[in-house]
């Protein structure tokens, strides 16, 4: 059964958990040490909260799936994150494009989230908001850093952001035509303060903003990107071969 | 292409208020920013700290250690630098 409490909870979950597996990947991989543990860092973080909005909503649901259960054991179609998280690290510009663009909203959500009549999602939520915004602060710094930086990373910065823009407009229910309110929060009410904040960022990257884009979405439904479902594969094998395997 | 490592920068870290800052180790940083996220990332990770410093390796001016025997030995049969080689008289109070 499926109520908008439990559909809420899997989004916020979803998101934070794909997002975590894609930044995990960087591990033994990223451009230099400390990059390697930063990335790593903050997809632990976001592996903590998914472990406890989806732990939600395994209760909400009441048949009996837990967190680990929700993660290992569902297909693509059942996934409820957004396409942004799902995009494929690319190279590192791509990396903090799509980190850039995502903090900065999940960092106003979960200001918006800590209000919520929800007491479990307010409580992660105002927990979780204080690491979101290091998230966002350590992406920005990059975005600078990289747009400001040698005509190379400048031109991959632009490239980053041109890959990921077009599935910025379903964070805001842009994507569909009577817009959404998945979170029990009207998204579009978000765009104004993440338009102020991106904008901010790349004037001082000097970078322009990417061009209007038709919003690409249905992730929210279950329709995802072909990327999500290699994801998944490598996420998921060591639990489906063998079901219930613990350390 | 060439290849071009970030400066160093050493990290000292304040584990809590009104303890001094120590140093812990190094990390590469393109800027001070940088330096400061590298720092909270690698060494701050399991609540070892409440503040941080970073400072450019190459500002660090250290001691010859060929010059160590001038520098260092001198000290070693000074033991009136020592407060407790002086005895202090009984009657002495407020000390």
């Amino acid at each position: 059964m499926s109520t908008p409490a439990f559909e809420t909870a899997l989004r916020l979950g979803d998101d934070a958990l794909i997002l975590g597996q894609r930044l995990g990947e960087w591990c033994g991989h990223a451009p230099t040490l400390e990059i390697d543990l930063a990335l790593a860092n903050l997809g632990l973080d976001l592996i903590g909260q998914a472990q406890h909005f989806l732990g939600y909503a395994g209760e909400l649901e009441g048949a009996g799936r837990d967190a680990d259960r929700l993660a290992f054991h569902r297909d693509v179609l059942d996934f409820r994150n957004c396409l942004l998280v799902e995009q494929p690290n690319g190279d590192f510009a791509q990396t903090i494009a799509r980190q850039f663009l995502f903090s900065t909203w999940q960092e106003l959500l979960f200001g918006e989230l800590a209000g919520s009549r929800d007491e479990s999602i307010a409580g992660v939520a105002k927990k979780a908001v204080k690491e979101v915004a290091y998230h966002a602060s350590f992406a920005s710094d990059w975005v600078v850093r990289l747009g400001d930086g040698t005509e190379e990373s400048r031109s991959r910065m632009v490239d980053g952001l041109g890959w990921m823009w077009r599935f910025t407009g379903e964070l805001f229910g842009e994507d569909r035509k009577a817009g959404d309110r998945g979170f029990g929060i009207d998204l579009a009410a978000l765009r104004p303060a993440w338009d102020a904040r991106i904008d901010s960022v790349l004037a001082e990257a000097g970078l322009d903003r990417p061009a209007p884009h038709r919003p690409t979405g249905g992730g929210r439904d279950g329709h995802h990107s072909e990327h999500l479902g290699h994801l998944l594969a490598q996420m998921q094998f060591l639990q489906r071969t063998y079901p219930d395997a613990v350390w | 292409m060439e290849r071009r490592e970030f400066p160093l920068w050493e990290v000292f870290v304040r584990a809590r208020n009104g303890l001094n800052h120590k140093h812990v180790g190094s990390v590469h940083a393109a800027d001070d920013r940088m330096a400061i996220e590298a720092a909270r990332d690698t060494y701050t990770r399991r609540m070892e700290g409440v503040s941080l410093w970073v400072v450019p390796s190459a500002s660090i001016v250290a001691s010859d250690p060929g010059q160590a025997e001038v520098l260092f030995a001198p000290a070693e049969d000074k033991v009136y630098r020592h407060p407790t080689f002086y005895v202090v008289p009984d009657n002495v109070k407020h000390l």
